[in-house]
């Protein structure tokens, strides 16, 4: 190898010089501000995380399958995973050959930023040799993975469908012009090396472009111009990068060894929130996950628009959409970037709650609410003392609370009720409305009932409570189950003796359930002994919202309607006899619309007792 | 005509549509529904603070209606905001946003 200018230099690098040296300055200054607005607990936690070696391993390699390889993206939708993969990897290796050729042919031109990009310019190889050859093919290669996934994403652009999207993001101009700058560069590269081909080498991509061009390729004066057209388009990319959805490049590298240091949401603009805005690279999975997609007024306020006016500081809009989501968490189940949705709406939430609310709640009358066992002398603790915690929603659907205690006496356990006498709520409809304080107040009550009680078991049948419970009780000595987890172990503790009624049942995950707590397999176990269990078209994580959620407090009545029956829909695409589900607010929201009938879990456990 | 002295007159009826009261006014444009109230009870009936406290949301809405927020407010100070009420409201009134709403419009006083 050797060099062809031996200035090392044309005026053409420039628009590329630029638009790197901004791109890169701006990723530092964001870096640093960042950092800056992390809380000190934070900061030390991050950096803690930095230097545990299996976060790093964990760092590493989520970097490079999450940002590089999209091996999520390929699970859900391999075409779509092909063509991020395809762009992003590509582009990562031409780089990377680039440094490669340039460290082991010129490692004295390395300090000059634009040189590995425009090796091919400035150096002169045949590929006769076989290091010229390896080389060049390896760049060919990757230009035609990346080519193909250029192909592909011009193709979902005007036909999404073809690709396995119903809707796409509506792009802005920033994006458009990020867009069409990135489609522009790898055609360019392709001419310009094209004519690199015909004077200093190429391979299987290089060379046949400078045959069927040759005309033009062949006179010197192009030369130039291609090579200036090639560094405008990466410049122009550049220099937009910042204001555009491809922020989410640089941002995931940050994004992702925060994530994995456990960092929570405490701000909806700030440090750890900031990088998942900007995180966000507008695929638009969460349009077609969001369940209230199913009417069309409803499309902007899926969790992507709700990024995209809280980077614009758009207040109104932001406080609209965070105030309607159903909390589902479908959007961030499926997101590409684990955005935490329900999260950055919750802070919206707590802000305004805090602003605006006049009237502060008074809950010292909770203190009066009778312990279940008199709390003068202490109570022992009881290991095999079962306390079930109904909850609010479940004293509106008695048959719930009736069923999960004729199965507890079948199996013969010894229980009690908690809240027979009305129960004090478990804080998480509170907590969804913002009112995070308070929320804590009745936690802090219920703790108090709870622990007692004298029981090691706390028996939760609704989903709801089921998660606060789990997430935000922390309670000493208690174990806390959701009645499918507890009813399939005394199953397979052959305590419930039941009898199998081959009636076709279709499971609805609830979202606090499935989601909120991963749990999908305990409650499908227990209802293969009692049924015959019928697929959803979605179903576990792709489950749909009942469109009852207390975590929407804006959505109004007429349009929970639509969500319900397309949920109802989903389920009974198989002809199910009945449709079963686990929480008490689905039980009476899908109850309305259903055409078939719905039961509680615990309902059809106690139907089929022997 | 002959005047004999005496006529109907209008109705004495008070309206209360038509008594000014702006607070009202604000609380039905953040949250139309609390005009589809029927006053029927079936939240106060289904309530988890009523079972402990005076809490009650049909009160709430006619005396906000009536301008008596005074002794409206304490009571709202009690909701845990769990929902039941809007499980049971043959109206679908969203109580929960209603609730909220109120919180933003109306002040509680200090000295309370």
């Amino acid at each position: 190898m050797r060099e062809r200018i031996l200035a090392a230099y044309d005026p053409f690098v420039l628009p590329f010089v630029f638009g790197m040296t901004f791109v890169l300055a701006y990723c530092l200054i964001a870096l640093v501000k960042v950092l800056l607005q992390l809380n000190a607990a934070d900061r030390r936690k991050f950096a803690l995380s930095l230097i545990t070696p299996t976060t790093i391993v964990k760092n590493i390699r989520d970097i490079f399958c999450d940002c590089l390889l999209h091996v999520k993206l390929w699970k859900r939708n391999p075409v779509l995973g092909y063509m991020h993969s395809s762009i992003a990897f590509g582009w990562f290796m031409i780089i990377v050959i680039g440094h490669i050729e340039t460290i082991l042919y010129i490692p004295e031109r390395l300090h000059r930023l634009y040189y590995p990009i425009f090796y091919r310019y400035f150096m002169e190889e045949q590929n006769t040799t076989l290091q010229g050859s390896f080389f060049f093919f390896l760049m060919d290669f990757f230009l035609l993975i990346i080519l193909s996934g250029i192909t592909i994403a011009i193709i979902k652009r005007f036909r999404s469908r073809i690709v396995g999207m119903r809707r796409t993001t509506k792009l802005t101009l920033t994006d458009r012009i990020g867009l069409y700058s990135l489609w522009a560069i790898f055609p360019l590269r392709w001419i310009a090396e094209g004519f690199t081909a015909g004077v200093a080498g190429g391979s299987f991509m290089t060379v046949p472009i400078n045959w069927i061009l040759h005309n033009f390729m062949s006179k010197p004066e192009n030369i130039t111009v291609a090579w200036w057209l090639y560094s405008i388009a990466l410049g122009t990319f550049m220099t937009v990068l910042p204001f555009t959805r491809y922020m989410h490049i640089p941002s995931e590298i940050l994004l992702v060894p925060m994530r994995n240091a456990g960092l929570p949401v405490r701000h909806t603009r700030k440090g750890f929130a900031l990088t998942m805005l900007y995180s966000c690279p507008s695929c638009g999975v969460c349009i077609d996950a969001c369940p209230m997609g199913v009417q069309k007024k409803n499309v902007k306020d899926a969790t992507v628009y709700m990024v995209r006016n809280l980077k614009r500081r758009n207040q109104k809009r932001s406080l609209e959409i965070a105030e309607k989501c159903l909390m589902c968490g479908k959007c961030a189940a499926l997101c590409q970037v684990q955005m935490d949705a329900c999260g950055l709406r919750l802070a919206y939430r707590t802000a305004q709650e805090k602003k605006t609310n006049q009237i502060p709640a008074d809950f010292s009358y909770l203190a009066a609410v009778e312990p279940i066992a008199p709390a003068v002398e202490p109570v022992a603790l009881d290991d095999e003392k079962v306390l079930y915690y109904a909850g609010c929603m479940s004293s509106l659907t008695p048959v719930i609370s009736r069923s999960v205690q004729k199965v507890l006496q079948s199996a013969g356990v010894r229980y009690e009720l908690m809240d027979k006498d009305g129960s004090i709520c478990c804080g998480r409809p509170l907590m969804l409305a913002g009112r995070q304080e308070e929320a804590q107040q009745l936690i802090a009550q219920n703790r108090k009932l709870i622990e007692a009680s004298g029981a090691r078991i706390l028996l939760v049948s609704c989903a709801i409570c089921y998660r606060i419970f789990k997430e935000h009780y922390a309670l000493s000595g208690v174990q806390v189950w959701h009645y499918t987890e507890y009813f399939s172990r005394l199953i397979r503790e052959g305590k419930l003796q039941l009898r199998n009624s081959h009636q076709t049942l279709v499971y609805h995950d609830p979202c606090d359930l499935g989601r909120g707590c991963g749990i999908y397999d305990a409650p499908r176990a227990a209802l293969r002994t009692v049924g015959q269990l019928v697929p959803a078209l979605k179903e576990r994580k792709e489950s749909i919202c009942c469109g009852g959620s207390v975590g929407s407090l804006t959505l109004r009545y007429e349009d929970r309607e639509p969500i319900t029956r397309n949920a109802i829909d989903n389920l009974t695409a198989n002809n199910p006899e009945a449709i079963v589900t686990a929480c008490p607010l689905c039980l009476k929201t899908f109850g309305r619309f259903a055409p078939v009938p719905v039961f509680d879990f615990a309902q059809v456990l106690a139907d089929n007792l022997e | 005509m002959i005047d004999f002295g005496y006529g109907l007159t209008p109705s004495s009826t008070l309206k209360i549509e038509n008594v000014a009261n702006p607070a009202f006014e604000e609380l039905r444009q953040r949250e139309p529904d609390v005009a589809k109230c029927i006053a029927c009870g079936s939240c106060t009936a289904s309530c988890s603070a009523g079972v402990f406290t005076e809490m009650s949301l049909r009160r709430v809405i006619l005396s906000l209606q009536r301008g008596r927020e005074k002794e409206t407010l304490p009571m709202l100070q009690h909701c845990m905001l769990c929902g039941k009420c809007l499980l049971v409201c043959p109206r679908g009134i969203n109580t929960r946003h209603l609730i909220l709403s109120i919180g933003k419009v109306y002040k509680m006083e200090e000295d309370r």
